[in-house]
């Protein structure tokens, strides 16, 4: 038992988690690591079916009944939650692990009221009656930024909008206080000026109260404004990980700087975007050796037969390409062009 | 206006419209309505009677005027059997029919709740199985024959239940009355069973299901103040379709069971031909399903915040 | 849902280009027609169905007994090698009750759910696609019948119509037409938001082509999932009219009034009751397994 305090807040290892559907099994996280320091904002950055929404289910255990975690180790300070039985796993989410989800409007109950919503965790972890947990809702609602919160307390999530829902999820995320946030595209289903305002006021409480988040997105820009470090995942798998702005301005794995080249970006503005050639791979067969090799320019002989571990690097990065170093040449050649 | 007012507004043509339909099954039966109604009992003299009393001789309007006319008095003609008024008859026997739609209604909640948990929870499995399959057996049989064994086996040869009447007292009631209920439910449970599950289905897979759970909310809180609350909203929809055969399937059973209801009325009437009495009944009838679909929808718009009451 | 950052169009899962829809076009036709073998529930209730289907049509063949033929010297008799389900109160072969009843109510129970079908179908359509005050006159008349509880309606009907076939066939056809129109309309408010509808009226197609051509042929698959219960419910009708004497009239084999009249021999020859209720039940089952396995069908992955 690590002694409290120190050592990383959540430490993920080897994580599987496999689906069962109508086409076989369905590998949809295979063999994914990674760590989250205390007080800690990291990135998970991906295309739809990569495995990040997956990883974040299984790290707090709320996976579809159809899948499952067939090995590997989710570690909460120490803790190993994978052997956890629900019951047990209950106790932990809500004080020390939350969620926030991608549709606000289908994450709220909408037959129950807001305010109950929001008080309902401290209600069933904190042990405190309904009146105190109503006020700590309020506080809650306050600090979120709800206007009026007293009278919007007894609304029903329908008569809120896009980011007055999703700053009651905050709510709810925050109410026992927990010592991590998981946050699933929180910002991905508004509009430009709210996402805006609820990636402000997450980075700022995670400021405020050192809680650690680990937040998932397919929007580069957004990891950025967020987060310190930044996981890159490709077809179920971890890619390349490291500190936001060097991994972004210096990518070291050929999907990361597809991305980075993909993505607008308002500085360097380029002549026109390269998106990535082909499709996603298939998580029940993927290809041989590399995922990604299908699509890589810089593919050579042995991509295609060994599958890259995650290669450490130096200055905290880790990459799962074999000829990363072809990045920094593409990146050289395409700076020094006029 | 209030939700209940605009409803009651909305049920006007449904209302007109049904009395019109009342109104012209007389009409439907060739020959002179005269002849049909009094049937064995025509005299020259009753007839001439009837045809000034009902207006048979003036244009089909007026004789729906007329007709309503008495109907909103509450005069719904007069018994050609047993001489006295017909809404006397169906007052004195409503109550026999309406214990049993309340009480076959319960208890078709009872067996279809827990049953639509079972196969929801786990789903695919054998329970699961087991609980869609057994419904597609009771859709097909006929109600009056599932009565007629209820009635045989525990009525008859076991002597657990009495084999007909309604009994005295409320306790008298229950206890008369569980055979029939009993048997109009398992006509209803396996529609309202498999509605339920498919609503739990689909609220147990939706995102607020999964926030409750990232909150930690233990098992029982979670099925019912979240999977329940919402699953039942649904179900209730169904019920109030279905509740038009719940009160039809009272005819059928009030029979088989004797019980001294508005069903047994109707179809004693039919063999006596009175008239008068089939029109009343069927338009009580009408007007119960109507009042209850009404109930089914308020009650839908009271459990559902996103049904606003006043628009 | 288009992905912003990276261009959407490559990064697709499963490979095509993202195209947004509503909802799926109606016309999917891969999974109709491939595995209609496989599902085991539609599989089953075929095999029932077809078997009891048979046995009714080919029943001068299976029994040489006459169904209405009374023999007094050999009344209540149990199964034997003569009677394979022994006789009944008039010395009538009961198996061959059987057979002949399944063809009176199968027969009046198909036929029976045709008219509703048709009209219910063209009411709906009509009131799905022109809207308007078609569509609240014809909903209007929807509320009135549904106002009546099945049963109701339907005896009082045939009390007034008289008995017999016809009877039974325009009361159900009135009381039954409500629940096709109902889903039909449903359908069609969606379908005709289709791109495929509006390019058909762009192109200046009449609406009858519209909706004969077009809009049917993809709201029909509910319809027919429907009549298959439907079919059990009006053999369920047709029996229990039968039963209170308002059906088919004896001497007539037919299930309904085989019941009533076993009724009084209950305590000591209870088959005279229970048998054509089986048969009853299991129609029923046969029906509906394939009700539900063209409803799984035609909805993949929705139970």
């Amino acid at each position: 038992m690590t002694v409290a305090g120190t050592g990383p807040m959540l430490e993920v290892s080897d994580l599987h988690v496999q689906i069962a559907s109508q086409r076989g099994l369905v590998r949809a996280v295979d063999g994914v690591s990674f760590e989250v320091a205390r007080g800690d904002a990291l990135g998970i950055v991906g295309e739809s079916g990569s495995g990040k929404s997956m990883t974040l289910r299984a790290i707090l255990g709320v996976l579809p009944p159809e899948a499952r975690i067939t090995s590997g180790q989710v570690k909460l300070d120490g803790q190993d939650l994978v052997p956890l039985r629900q019951s047990d796993l209950n106790r932990i989410r809500g004080p020390r692990m939350s969620m926030i989800f991608q549709e606000p409007m289908s994450a709220l109950n909408p037959v129950m009221r807001v305010g109950p919503q929001i008080a309902e965790g401290p209600l069933v972890h904190q042990g405190i009656g309904r009146a105190k947990a109503a006020e700590r809702a309020l506080d809650l609602m306050r600090r979120v930024g709800i206007p009026d919160p007293e009278r919007r307390y007894r609304a029903y999530p329908h008569e809120f909008s896009g980011g007055m829902r999703q700053r009651v999820m905050i709510a709810i995320a925050l109410a026992c206080e927990p010592e991590i946030i998981l946050c699933d595209e929180p910002t991905t289903a508004l509009d430009v000026t709210i996402q805006d305002q609820i990636l402000r006021l997450l980075a700022g409480l995670c400021r405020e109260t050192g809680v650690s988040l680990v937040f998932v997105t397919h929007d580069l820009p957004v990891v950025a404004q967020v987060c310190q470090q930044v996981a890159v995942m490709y077809g179920g798998q971890l890619v390349e990980s490291g500190p936001v702005r060097e991994v972004l301005h210096d990518p070291r794995h050929p999907y990361t700087l597809g991305l980075v080249r993909s993505a607008p970006d308002f500085d360097n503005v380029r002549d026109s975007l390269v998106p990535i050639p082909g499709s996603p791979p298939s998580l029940v067969s993927p290809p041989e050796g590399c995922r990604f090799h299908p699509r890589c320019k810089f593919a050579e002989e042995d991509c295609l037969v060994t599958d890259p571990p995650l290669k450490l690097l130096p200055g905290g990065r880790a990459t799962a390409c074999l000829h990363h170093e072809r990045c920094i040449e593409a990146l050289e050649a395409e700076r020094a062009a006029p | 206006m209030s939700f209940v007012g605009r409803r009651l507004l909305q049920l006007v043509p449904v209302a007109v419209g049904v009395t019109i339909v009342v109104f012209f099954m007389i009409h439907l039966i060739p020959g002179d309505p005269a002849l049909t109604i009094l049937g064995i009992h025509a005299t020259p003299k009753s007839i001439a009677i009837l045809r000034h009393e009902w207006g048979l001789n003036r244009p089909l309007i007026s004789q729906y005027w007329l007709f309503l006319d008495r109907l909103l008095h509450g005069n719904l003609g007069q018994s050609l059997i047993y001489g006295v008024s017909a809404s006397s008859l169906i007052m004195q026997r409503l109550p026999a029919t309406l214990w049993l739609i309340v009480y076959a209604a319960l208890i078709a909640i009872v067996i279809s709740v827990p049953l639509a948990m079972i196969a929801a929870t786990k789903k695919d499995g054998v329970r699961d199985q087991v609980v869609r399959a057994v419904p597609l057996l009771g859709l097909g049989m006929p109600t009056f024959w599932v009565g007629f064994l209820l009635l045989t086996l525990f009525g008859v040869n076991l002597g657990w239940f009495p084999v007909g009447g309604y009994g005295t007292g409320f306790l008298g009631h229950l206890h008369y009355m569980f055979l029939p209920a009993l048997t109009v439910a398992i006509a209803l449970a396996p529609v309202v069973i498999r509605s339920l599950r498919a609503s739990m289905l689909s609220v147990l897979g939706a995102d607020y299901i999964t926030t409750a759970r990232s909150k930690g909310v233990p098992g029982l809180r979670l099925f019912v103040r979240h999977v329940l609350r919402n699953a039942v909203i649904p179900a209730i929809t169904v019920l109030g379709i279905n509740i038009g055969f719940l009160i039809g399937g009272t005819v059928i059973i009030e029979n088989v069971f004797s019980i001294p209801g508005i069903g047994q009325l109707m179809i004693n009437s039919i063999f006596q031909r009175d008239f008068p009495v089939v029109q009343g009944v069927t338009l009580v009838f009408a007007v119960l399903v109507v009042l209850v679909n009404l109930l089914a929808d308020m009650t839908y718009a009271s459990l559902d915040p996103r049904v606003s009451f006043d628009r | 849902m288009i992905d912003p950052v990276v261009g959407g169009q490559f990064l697709a899962p499963g490979g095509g280009p993202v195209v947004v829809l509503d909802r799926p076009p109606p016309d999917q036709s891969t999974p109709r027609r491939r595995t209609w073998y496989r599902q085991p529930a539609l599989v089953a209730g075929l095999t029932i169905t077809i078997i009891i289907l048979g046995m009714a049509v080919f029943a001068p063949l299976i029994t040489h007994y006459n169904p209405i033929a009374q023999n007094l010297n050999a009344t209540l008799q149990g199964p034997s090698a003569k009677h394979w389900l022994g006789t009944d109160e008039l010395g009538r072969d009961i198996w061959t009750r059987l057979l002949y009843g399944g063809r009176v109510d199968l027969r009046v129970g198909f036929i029976a759910v045709l008219f509703p079908f048709c009209l219910g179908t063209v009411l709906g359509s009509l009131a799905g696609y022109f809207g308007g005050w078609t569509e609240l006159v014809i909903m209007r008349m929807v509320d009135v019948v549904v106002a009546f509880p099945f049963y109701v309606l339907l005896i009082a009907l045939v009390f007034v119509l008289g008995p017999g076939e016809r009877s039974i066939y325009i009361a159900i056809t009135i009381v039954g037409w409500v629940s096709y129109a109902r889903l039909v309309r449903a359908e069609i408010l969606v379908a005709k938001r289709q791109e495929y509808v509006l390019a058909a009226q762009a192109g200046g197609l009449s609406n009858l082509r519209i909706m004969g051509r077009h809009l049917l042929p993809n709201v029909i698959s509910q319809s027919i999932i429907y009549a298959m219960s439907d079919i059990v419910q009006d053999i369920l009708a047709i029996v229990t009219l039968g039963y209170f004497g308002l059906g088919i009239p004896p001497p007539t084999a037919e299930w309904g009034s085989m019941i009533n009249e076993g009724q009084n021999f209950l305590s000591t020859h209870w088959e005279l009751t229970t048998i054509p209720g089986i048969a009853v039940v299991i129609v029923g089952l046969g029906l509906s397994l394939i009700g539900d396995g063209l409803a799984d069908l035609l909805r993949p992955g929705q139970s």
